[in-house]
C-alpha cells in the first residue's frame, strides 16, 4: 500500500458523529472503526455493520443445557439407579418428569446465558489484561471518534471534509502495522 | 433530532444542566476521590457486626445446630426464614435490570447497576443459610451429581432442596456475568479518568480491555437484551423454586399452589422496599440526587404498591382457601384465627400492618414523592416481609397435625447473631461496591441523556436542534478546531513550536507527519534543554544540521530514536538528505555520542 495513513477525526456530540459517518459513508470514504462511550443507536445501522448473531447461539447454547439437564437426570434417576424415594415413579423419564423441570429449566438458562456472555468476550475480544484499544482516553468519557482510511485519497481534501461534517480534531496517524 | 423524541408529558429523568463529561465526572466522583468520616463509621459497624456473625457461625458449625433454638417439631426456623427474606430482596435487582430492559423503561438506568449489586450481594448471603444450616456442612459436596468412589452414589433430583442448588448457583452466578459485563463500559470510563497509575492498572483489569468499538457496542446491546430476556423467567423461576420448599410439602399451610406467584410477587415487593433504603441514603451520600430524582422514586412506590397489592389478595386468597377448602386442618392453622389470636398472635399483625395497611399510604401522591415518608415505609416492609416468612415457617410449623408434638420457637443469641452478622456482611459488600464501583450505569444514562434529560428536553422544547448541544468546554476546549486543512493559515498555533520548516513543508500533511515524528522522538524543549553538536555524527554537515534544527531536532538522544520510518520521511523533506544515513547508522551514532 503507498499509504499506511489513517485520519482520526473527533467529535464532541453524538448527533453530529451520526451526520458525519452517513456523509462519509455516502462518499464512500471507508470507516475503519468508530469508538463511542456509549451505545448510540442507529450507529451500527448507519455504519452498515452486520446484524449479530449472538442470540443464534443463545438459543443453540440453551438447547445444548436442556439435553444435558435431560440426559443427566435419565441416566441418574432412571437408568442408574431406579430407586423408589418417596413412592415416585422412576419406570421412565416421562413418568416422573414434572420434578424434573425445574432443572431441566435451569440448566437451559444457565448453559445459554454462560457461553453467549464467554462467546460475546471472545468474539469482542476481550477479557482481563486485555489492553484497551481505543486511541483517545476521550472516547470513554464524551468523545466519539471515527478512524477513516486514508489509503488513496487526497488527505488535504479529506480532512477539510471531515473538517466540514463537525469534527473538533483530526490527526494523523502512521498505522505502522498496515505499512 | 427525530430519534430523541419524548413526549413533553414525561418527567425528566436527569436534572440540572448535565453535558456527557458532567455523568463521568459525577459518578466518578466517589472512586476518584477519598471516603469521608461517616462511611469509615458506618464500614466500622458493619464490619464488626460481620465479624460477630461469622464468630456465631463457626460456633454453630463447631458446637452443633443444637444452639439454635430449633427443636424437633420446628427444624426450620431464623435460619429458612433469612434464607428467602435475602433471596426476596435480591430480586428487585434483576426485575429492575432485566424486565424493565424488556419494557424499556428509561428510569431503570439510573439505579440498575446498584439493584443489581444490592442482587449479588444479597444472593450471597441467602448462600450462606443452606450451608450453614446443614447439620453437617462439611458434606455440603454431596449435594452435586459429582460421579465419585461410591458406586457412583448419585442424588436425588426429586427434592426441591435440590432445585434450590441449581436455582441459587445459576441466579448468582447468572446475575454476576449480567452485572459484570454491563459494569465493563464504565470500569473502562474510570480506567481512562483516573490518574493514579495503580488505579489505572486494576480498572484496566477490570474493564477487560473495552474500547468502545461500534460493533462491541451491538454485540453488547444484543447480549444485554438475551441476557434480560433469559433473567426475567429465571428470576421467577428462582423464587418460584424456593416456594416449592414449602407448596410441595403436606404441612397444613405450606402445602398451597398459590406460592410461586405469591413470593415471587412478595420477593419484588420486598426488593424494592431494599432498594429504596438503600438509594434513598446512596443518593444523599454520593450526590446522586439528579440522577436518582423523585420521579425514580415515585416509580418505585408505584412497583410496590403494585406487588404490595398483589401480596394481600394472595392472603385473601389463602385465606379464602383455608375456610373453602373444609380442611379442618388448613381452617385451623391457615386462615387462620389460631394465627390471629394464638401464640404467634404479634407476628401475624405485624404481617398486616406491615405489608397490607402502611403501604397503602403510597396510593397519596404526596406522600409516595415524600423521601422520609417513603424510606419508612421501605424500611417497614422490609420487616413486614421477614414476618411474612417467619410466619409461613414457623407458625405452620408450630401447629401441625398432631396437637402432641405442639411447640413454640424462640431464637437464641446465636440465631439473632448469625442474622446480624448477614446485615453486617450485606453493608460491608455494598460499602465497599460504593467506594469502587461506578455506582450508575454512566454509559446506559448517556445514552438517555438528550431524550430525558431536563435541559434537553428544554432546548428541544423550544424547538431548537440537540445536535451539538452536549458538548462540554471543558473537554471541547480546542484553541481552535485543529485540523490539517483549516490550520494552514496559522499553523504555528497547532504545530510543533520547535519547528520552523516552512520552507521545506509544502503541505499540511508533511507538518503532520513531523509533528508525529517528533512525538514518537522526542519534542526538544529550549528552556530545558541544551542542544547537541550534531555536526559530529558523520555524515551530518552545517548546511543539513541547519535543516535538522528547522525540522525541530535538535539533540543526539532524538537522533538515537530514529528508525528507517524516520530516515524514509527525512529524504522525502530534506532534499539533500543522504541515503547512507541508515547505512551509516545515525542513531547508533547518535547513542554513543549521548553517553
Amino acid at each position: 500500500m503507498a499509504s499506511a495513513n489513517v485520519l482520526h477525526a473527533l467529535y464532541n456530540d453524538d448527533d453530529i458523529l451520526m451526520k458525519a459517518v452517513k456523509e462519509l459513508r455516502a462518499k464512500k470514504y471507508r470507516i475503519i472503526e468508530v469508538y463511542t462511550p456509549f451505545p448510540v443507536h442507529g450507529l451500527d445501522k448507519a455504519m452498515g455493520l452486520a446484524p449479530t448473531r449472538l442470540a443464534i447461539t443463545s438459543f443453540i447454547y440453551g438447547l445444548i443445557g436442556l439435553s444435558v439437564a435431560t440426559l443427566m437426570m435419565n441416566f441418574i434417576m432412571i437408568e442408574d439407579w431406579p430407586r423408589n424415594i418417596g413412592g415416585k415413579p422412576s419406570f421412565s423419564y416421562l413418568q416422573n418428569m414434572p420434578a424434573f423441570v425445574p432443572i431441566m429449566f435451569e440448566l437451559t438458562v444457565f448453559f445459554a446465558a454462560h457461553l453467549m456472555v464467554i462467546t460475546f468476550y471472545l468474539r469482542s475480544k476481550i477479557w482481563p489484561f486485555q489492553k484497551a484499544a481505543n486511541p483517545d482516553v476521550r472516547t470513554t468519557d464524551d468523545h466519539f471518534l471515527i478512524e477513516v482510511d486514508a489509503a488513496n485519497h487526497d488527505l488535504d481534501a479529506l480532512s477539510k471534509f471531515l473538517y466540514d461534517t463537525g469534527a473538533s480534531e483530526i490527526s494523523l496517524i502512521h498505522n505502522e502495522e498496515h505499512a | 433530532m427525530s430519534s430523541h423524541y419524548e413526549a413533553p408529558i414525561r418527567e425528566p429523568l436527569i436534572l440540572g444542566e448535565k453535558s456527557y463529561h458532567d455523568i463521568s465526572v459525577d459518578v466518578g466522583a466517589p472512586i476518584l476521590g477519598k471516603a469521608n468520616k461517616s462511611w469509615w463509621i458506618v464500614f466500622s459497624i458493619a464490619l464488626i457486626a460481620f465479624l460477630w456473625g461469622l464468630g456465631c457461625i463457626v460456633y454453630t458449625v463447631t458446637t452443633g445446630i443444637g444452639v439454635w433454638g430449633l427443636n424437633k417439631t420446628i427444624g426450620w426456623a431464623w435460619d429458612i426464614t433469612n434464607f428467602v427474606w435475602w433471596v426476596g430482596i435480591g430480586h428487585a435487582g434483576t426485575l429492575i435490570s432485566a424486565v424493565l430492559l424488556l419494557f424499556r423503561q428509561k428510569w431503570r438506568m439510573a439505579i440498575n447497576r446498584s439493584a443489581e449489586a444490592m442482587t449479588i450481594f444479597a444472593v450471597v448471603q441467602a448462600g450462606l443459610f443452606p450451608i450453614i444450616h446443614m447439620g453437617r456442612p462439611w458434606l455440603a459436596y454431596w449435594v452435586l451429581p459429582i460421579p465419585n468412589q461410591f458406586g457412583s452414589l448419585w442424588v436425588n433430583f426429586n427434592s426441591p432442596l435440590l432445585w434450590d442448588v441449581f436455582a441459587i448457583s445459576t441466579y448468582l452466578s447468572v446475575s454476576l456475568v449480567f452485572w459484570w459485563t454491563g459494569l465493563l463500559p464504565d470500569f473502562a470510563m474510570i480506567r481512562d479518568r483516573t490518574k493514579s497509575p495503580f488505579q489505572q492498572k486494576i480498572y484496566g483489569i477490570l474493564s477487560f480491555g473495552w474500547s468502545g468499538r461500534a460493533k462491541d457496542w451491538q454485540r453488547f446491546e444484543e447480549v444485554s437484551l438475551v441476557l434480560a430476556g433469559l433473567a426475567t423467567p429465571l428470576v421467577l423461576s428462582v423464587h418460584t423454586i424456593v416456594s416449592f420448599d414449602f407448596a410441595t410439602s403436606v404441612v397444613p399451610g405450606w402445602h398451597s399452589t398459590i406460592f410461586p406467584p405469591y413470593f415471587v410477587a412478595g420477593a419484588i415487593f420486598s426488593g424494592f422496599a431494599m432498594v429504596q433504603t438503600l438509594l434513598l441514603v446512596m443518593r444523599k451520600v454520593v450526590n446522586l440526587e439528579n440522577y436518582i430524582t423523585i420521579v425514580h422514586i415515585e416509580f418505585m412506590n408505584k412497583v410496590i404498591l403494585l406487588t404490595g397489592g398483589i401480596v394481600t389478595v394472595a392472603y385473601l386468597t389463602e385465606y379464602f382457601i383455608g375456610w373453602y377448602s373444609g380442611v379442618p386442618y388448613e381452617n385451623y392453622t391457615y386462615l387462620s384465627f389460631g394465627a390471629a389470636t394464638g401464640p404467634y398472635w404479634w407476628a401475624f399483625w405485624a404481617l398486616i400492618i406491615c405489608n397490607l395497611i402502611v403501604p397503602l399510604t403510597l396510593w397519596v401522591k404526596a406522600w409516595r414523592r415524600n423521601i422520609v415518608w417513603t424510606f419508612f415505609v421501605a424500611l417497614v416492609i422490609n420487616i413486614g416481609m421477614w414476618f411474612e416468612r417467619f410466619d409461613i415457617i414457623v407458625l405452620c410449623l408450630s401447629k401441625d397435625r398432631l396437637t402432641s408434638s405442639w411447640t413454640m420457637f424462640s431464637p437464641t443469641f446465636v440465631d439473632i447473631g448469625v442474622f446480624v452478622g448477614t446485615i453486617g456482611f450485606f453493608f460491608v459488600l455494598f460499602l465497599l461496591y460504593a467506594r469502587t464501583f461506578p455506582v450508575i450505569a454512566q454509559a446506559e444514562v448517556k445514552s438517555i441523556l438528550k431524550s430525558s434529560g431536563a435541559r434537553y428536553k428544554r432546548i428541544r422544547e423550544s424547538g431548537e436542534d440537540l445536535a451539538g448541544t452536549a458538548a462540554d468546554s471543558r473537554t471541547s476546549n480546542y484553541a481552535e478546531r485543529t485540523t490539517l486543512a483549516s490550520a494552514s493559515n496559522n499553523d504555528k498555533t497547532y504545530h510543533q513550536a520547535t519547528v520552523n520548516a516552512d520552507a521545506l513543508l509544502d503541505t499540511e500533511a508533511k507538518k503532520a507527519e513531523v509533528d508525529l515524528m517528533l512525538s514518537r522522538i522526542g519534542i526538544y524543549d529550549p528552556a530545558t534543554q541544551t542542544a547537541d553538536d550534531l555536526k559530529l555524527i558523520s555524515g551530518v554537515g552545517p548546511v543539513l544540521e541547519q535543516k535538522l534544527h528547522q525540522l525541530g531536532i535538535y539533540t543526539y538522544d532524538q537522533v538515537s530514536k530514529m528508525t528507517k520510518t524516520e530516515y524514509d520521511l527525512l529524504d522525502e523533506i530534506i532534499d539533500a538528505f543522504p541515503g547512507r544515513a541508515e547505512r551509516d547508522d545515525w542513531a547508533g551514532q547518535a547513542q554513543k555520542l549521548k553517553q
